[in-house]
C-alpha cells in the first residue's frame, strides 16, 4: 500500500486570522479517490477538517476543491494520479472561505435566482402536456447538466477579479432557459444578459468550459449570446 | 459570518492554462504597435518620396527586425486562437466546431497566400 | 440594470481580431522581411487608389480598435481599476489613429 502526502488549506475563523495548511500522510489503494483521502483525515487523522461532499459520484456537486491549481470534483479524481508528491487540496478560488474546504455560496445562489431559472409563461394544464421534438431539445440539453458545482466560477479569473459578473454557471443556466422552446421569458433575461455584469463581463478565457465535470461549456452559453446581445443593442430601435 | 477572502493578485501565475491566457492578450500590444508603425509609413509617404524611403529602410534595422520577428509569433498565436475560440462565438449552425476553425485556418492559409503572392 | 455599450466597441474588436487574424501575419512578414516590395512607387500607387485607400485604412484603424480594446481589458486583468476615463482614453486612441491615417489618405 501506498503513502501519499495530502496539504489542505486550514482556517478556522474563531481562532485564526489567516489560512495556512497541514499535511498528512495518507495510505491509499489505486481505486481511492480525493474525496476518500480527506474522508480518511477526518476520520483518523483529524476529525476537524471540514469539507462538503455527498453523492460520491459527480452529480451532487459539493465536492469541489482546487488540486494542485485545478479545479476538480473530489469525487471523480484518483489519489493515484498525485503520486509521487503532495497534493495541494484548497477550497474553491474565487469565494470567501468559511471554514477550511468548505466556501460561502451565498453569492452564486444570488446570481442563479437573478438569471430566473425556470420556465417563463410556459403555458397552462388546460392547453394539454408540452411537444417537444429531439431536436428542439438538442439546442439546450447540454446546459441542463449543470450540476451547480462552482468549478466554473473557481476557474473563472473575470468573476474573482470582480464578483458582481454574472459568472459561468449561472449564465449557462439562463442560456439553458432561453434555448428551451417551452419558455418565453428570453426578453425578461436580457437585461441580465446585456449588462457589464451580464455576458460582457466574460473575455472568453475559457477555462470554465475546460474544468466542466459535466461538459456543459459555459463559455460557449455566454458568448453564444455576445452576438445576440450586440444584436439586441443595434436592431432595437427598429423593433419598436 | 467571519469570512476570509483570497487575494486575487497574480492570479495568471498560478496555472500554464492562464499563462497561454495572457500571451493571448499580450498579442494586442503589438498589434497596436504594428498598427502605429504602419501610420508612421503613411505618414512619411504622404511627406516625400526621401523619408518615405528613410522610413522603409528602418524597417531592416535590428530592432525592427526583432520586433517583426516578435510580433510574427504573437500573431500568429493570436490567428490560431481567435479560429480555436470562434465556434463558441457562433449561434448553432450545422457545421462542426473542427470545420470551422480549418475553415479560419484555410482562410488566414490563402489571404497569407495571396498577400505574398501580391507583393 | 443598465445596458452596457460594449457591443459598439466589441463589433470593433471582432473585426479588427478577424482582419489581424487573417492578415496579419503576412503583413508582418511583408514589412519585416520583405520591405523591398514596398517601394515608393509602388506604395504611392496603392494608397492612390480607391480600394487600396480603403484597406489601408481599414487596417490601420481596426487593428488600432482590436488592440486598444484588447489593451484595456488587459488592465483590468492585471487588477488595474478602470473606469469610463481610461476607457475612453483608449477608444479615443484608435479613433484618433483612425482619424490621423484618413486624413493622411485624403491628402495622398
Amino acid at each position: 500500500m501506498n503513502t501519499i502526502t495530502i496539504e489542505c488549506l486550514r482556517y478556522h475563523p474563531e481562532s485564526d486570522a489567516e489560512p495556512r495548511f497541514q499535511s498528512w500522510p495518507v495510505p491509499f489503494t489505486d481505486d481511492m479517490s480525493v474525496l476518500q483521502g480527506l474522508q480518511y483525515i477526518k476520520d483518523h487523522l483529524d476529525g476537524s477538517l471540514t469539507f462538503r461532499w455527498s453523492c460520491r459520484m459527480a452529480i451532487c456537486g459539493s465536492c469541489g476543491f482546487v488540486l494542485n491549481g485545478v479545479p476538480r470534483l473530489g469525487c471523480e479524481t484518483f489519489l493515484r494520479d498525485y503520486h509521487p508528491g503532495t497534493l495541494r487540496v484548497e477550497p474553491l478560488s474565487h469565494f470567501p472561505i468559511v471554514r477550511d474546504l468548505a466556501i460561502d455560496q451565498s453569492d452564486f445562489l444570488k446570481k442563479l435566482d437573478s438569471v430566473k431559472p425556470y420556465l417563463i409563461n410556459p403555458g397552462t394544464p388546460e392547453k394539454g402536456t408540452f411537444v417537444q421534438t429531439p431536436k428542439q431539445m438538442d439546442e439546450y440539453y447540454q446546459y441542463s447538466k449543470c450540476i451547480n458545482c462552482l468549478l466554473c466560477y473557481a476557474a473563472c479569473p473575470q468573476y474573482g477579479l470582480n464578483s458582481a459578473f454574472a459568472g459561468p454557471g449561472a449564465m449557462a443556466l439562463l442560456h439553458r432557459y432561453n434555448a428551451d422552446s417551452r419558455d418565453a421569458g428570453k426578453a425578461e433575461r436580457m437585461e441580465v444578459v446585456n449588462t457589464e455584469d451580464g455576458v460582457w463581463g466574460c473575455t472568453l478565457v475559457g477555462y470554465c468550459s475546460e474544468v466542466c465535470p459535466k461538459a456543459v461549456d459555459p463559455a460557449r452559453a455566454i458568448n453564444q449570446n455576445k452576438i445576440e446581445s450586440t444584436k439586441d443593442y443595434f436592431f432595437r430601435f427598429f423593433r419598436k | 459570518m467571519k469570512t476570509y477572502t483570497r487575494p486575487m493578485a497574480g492570479w495568471w501565475k498560478r496555472n500554464p492554462y492562464y499563462l497561454w491566457y495572457m500571451l493571448r492578450e499580450a498579442s494586442c500590444l503589438f498589434i497596436t504597435a504594428y498598427a502605429l508603425m504602419l501610420l508612421w509609413g503613411l505618414y512619411r509617404l504622404q511627406q516625400s518620396k526621401i523619408q518615405y524611403e528613410e522610413w522603409r529602410e528602418s524597417l531592416s534595422s535590428p530592432v525592427s527586425l526583432a520586433f517583426h520577428a516578435v510580433a510574427l509569433v504573437l500573431v500568429l498565436y493570436h490567428s490560431w486562437t481567435w479560429f480555436k475560440i470562434m465556434p463558441k462565438t457562433l449561434p448553432r449552425i450545422p457545421i462542426p466546431d473542427w470545420l470551422v476553425v480549418a475553415g479560419g485556418v484555410s482562410g488566414v492559409l490563402v489571404c497569407s497566400a495571396a498577400i505574398l503572392w501580391l507583393a | 440594470m443598465k445596458r452596457s455599450n460594449k457591443p459598439i466597441f466589441w463589433s470593433l474588436f471582432g473585426a479588427g481580431g478577424m482582419l489581424s487574424a487573417l492578415i496579419g501575419p503576412a503583413l508582418i512578414y511583408e514589412t519585416g522581411f520583405h520591405s523591398q516590395a514596398l517601394s515608393y512607387d509602388r506604395a504611392l500607387a496603392f494608397a492612390q487608389n480607391g480600394f487600396g485607400k480603403l484597406a489601408i485604412l481599414a487596417v490601420i484603424s481596426l487593428f488600432l480598435f482590436h488592440g486598444c480594446h484588447r489593451m484595456y481589458h488587459s488592465l483590468h486583468d492585471f487588477g488595474i481599476h478602470v473606469g469610463p476615463g481610461l476607457k475612453a482614453a483608449f477608444h479615443g486612441f484608435a479613433a484618433a489613429g483612425t482619424l490621423a491615417a484618413a486624413v493622411l489618405l485624403a491628402l495622398i
